[in-house]
């Protein structure tokens, strides 16, 4: 197995801590995301998983009162302190939120947009490069005849895997999935599970789960968190099976809370 | 013994309710009774004094026939250029509270004075543009009616565009983010886009209530008796003309005056109900 390779850092965590106002809802964080594998957060509401989630494209920055410390490194780059604009940063880290946010326009323009603001390319270009981040979504049979058509008008499974190959297209490095799949149904939320597992070969997938199963299910290394501290963090395997800690144990098994 | 007092307080319920129905009937009754009235009213006489003449012909002298051409086309030059002047700034003042700073000083204070303004007679904003400029340039004229309507539709669209840009999920601003999008461009492209059916809608009943101001006018284009296209001299429009024919002792005035509340009437009402189209498909 080519552990070294697989399991080198693309997103590496340093003392890092975040607020909301006053309020200290990450407590010094350390966390290496390996490259190109699945990563998922877990641990009960309010823990701040998504809150970590949300600093690793600068998300927060869209709130005043929110303000993070510490070191969030992409390929070795404090992305806190980047100097690059931080358009720049959210191009090489995509997200995709709890619920699908389609653009009020047509499902071609929806994936076009965001290619758009960093490249030119010709009409045919953009046309095989929609195609592409549509395959790649596991949506382009569904909507090739009605690529015109508004993406709203599209059931909320398709939305989401609309907002996946809206997220793609871009062509990130990381891709960042909050809660993917909390709105969807079963068999949406399986076609999703499935997609992520696809994606992992070009990309490094982060996803927060509230779904334990879900966690087992697709993802490669899990980290457990719990009022704001990271408790444990480890491959998929080791956390449900062999958990280090007693509080990772009682969640896992449901016996917490 | 539960049964028989379930039944009486059941039975009271029951009175209580037929009394606060036929109350709210008799409300609703009172209130469509003058609407319709004053509809018919409007209908009635409106089309009795509407004739071709009265789209085609000047302003009359007493007694002799004529139309509201001149009114007509006053009405509606100063009601488009005031909509053209007042929307963009409206809309650009409307995203700069919802979108750039929605809680700051300058904020606070532009909505406050825009309250103000959204509920101020429209006869103190007629009296300010009269001095402001008619009294400075020592004329009145179609330039100062189109300053007032305008400035009775900037507070009406800034309301609706900051109302309506607060309503665009937050998601959905934080999705386009996500992307590397500029603000600007997540303004321009997506949530403006996501609330134009309501940004459009506060446009249209801007027009419908300038359309129908009478006292903004009184003091700023005043009237024309004549045919004139030229902004920089008085002006007819309909709500000038109508209050000064209908205040008059001639009959064909009279008539004339009917025919152009029923105008009035006619294009408010067509509005309203593009805007409530409008507000529809959106949902």
């Amino acid at each position: 197995m080519d552990t070294a390779i697989a399991t080198r850092p693309k997103i590496s965590v340093k003392n890092l801590n975040f607020y909301y106002g006053k309020f200290h809802a990450l407590k010094n964080i350390n966390l290496d995301i390996p490259e190109k594998q699945v990563t998922a957060f877990i641990g009960p509401s309010g823990c701040g998983k998504s809150t970590l989630l949300r600093t690793f494209n600068r998300m927060f920055e869209l709130y005043p009162e929110q303000r993070a410390e510490g070191a969030i490194e992409l390929d070795g780059d404090n992305l806190l302190t980047s100097k690059d604009d931080v358009a720049l940063i959210r191009a090489k880290v995509g997200m995709v939120f709890q619920k699908p946010t389609p653009f009020p326009m047509s499902i071609y323009d929806n994936i076009a947009f965001g290619v758009k603001l960093f490249e030119n390319l010709s009409s045919s270009d953009m046309d095989d490069r929609v195609e592409w981040a549509l395959r790649k979504a596991a949506l382009w049979t569904e909507v090739k005849d009605k690529l015109n058509q508004s993406g709203s008008g599209l059931s909320g499974g398709q939305q989401q895997r609309l907002c996946i190959a809206r997220g793609i297209a871009i062509k990130p490095e990381v891709l960042l999935l909050d809660e993917p799949c909390s709105a969807l149904d079963p068999i949406s939320t399986a076609k999703i599970e499935e997609l992520i597992i696809e994606l992992k070969q070009d990309y490094t997938v982060v996803i927060v789960t509230h779904n334990m199963q879900q966690a087992a299910r697709c993802s490669d290394y899990t980290a457990y968190m719990y009022l704001g501290d990271l408790v444990e963090f480890g491959t998929t395997e080791q956390m449900f099976f062999k958990p280090q800690r007693k509080e990772t144990e009682d969640y896992i098994t449901g016996r917490f809370g | 013994m539960n049964d028989v007092l379930r039944q009486q307080k059941f039975a009271s319920r029951k009175r209580v309710n037929q009394i606060a129905l036929t109350l709210s009937l008799a409300a609703m009754v009172f209130g469509l009774v003058w609407l319709v009235w004053i509809l018919w009213q409007t209908i009635w006489l409106g089309i009795d004094g509407l004739a071709w003449a009265t789209l085609t012909e000047m302003t009359p002298a007493p007694n002799d026939p004529g139309g509201l051409a001149n009114a007509i086309y006053g009405s509606f030059l100063m009601v488009m250029l005031a909509t053209f002047v007042g929307t963009p700034i409206g809309i650009m003042a409307g995203i700069y509270l919802a979108e750039y700073k929605p809680v700051s000083w300058l904020s606070s204070i532009t909505r406050f004075v825009n309250d103000i303004l959204l509920s101020a007679p429209s006869i103190v904003i007629g009296l300010f543009v009269y001095s402001l400029v008619v009294a400075r340039y020592k004329s009145f004229s179609g330039w100062a009616g189109v300053v007032a309507l305008a400035l009775i539709v900037i507070p009406v669209v800034i309301r609706t565009t900051e109302n309506m840009l607060q309503l665009v999920p937050p998601g959905l601003r934080e999705a386009a983010y996500a992307l590397g999008t500029p603000k600007w461009k997540v303004i321009t492209s997506i949530t403006l886009r996501a609330a134009r059916a309501g940004v459009v809608t506060g446009i249209l009943l801007a027009v419908a209530r300038i359309s129908g101001e009478t006292a903004p006018l009184l003091f700023t284009a005043l009237s024309n008796q004549f045919w004139t296209s030229s902004l920089s001299e008085p002006m007819a429009s309909l709500p000038v003309t109508i209050f000064k024919f209908a205040m008059s002792p001639y009959q064909n005035w009279q008539q004339l005056a009917w025919a152009g509340v029923f105008l009035i009437t006619l294009a408010v009402l067509g509005l309203n109900i593009l805007a409530r189209v409008l507000t529809r498909q959106k949902s």
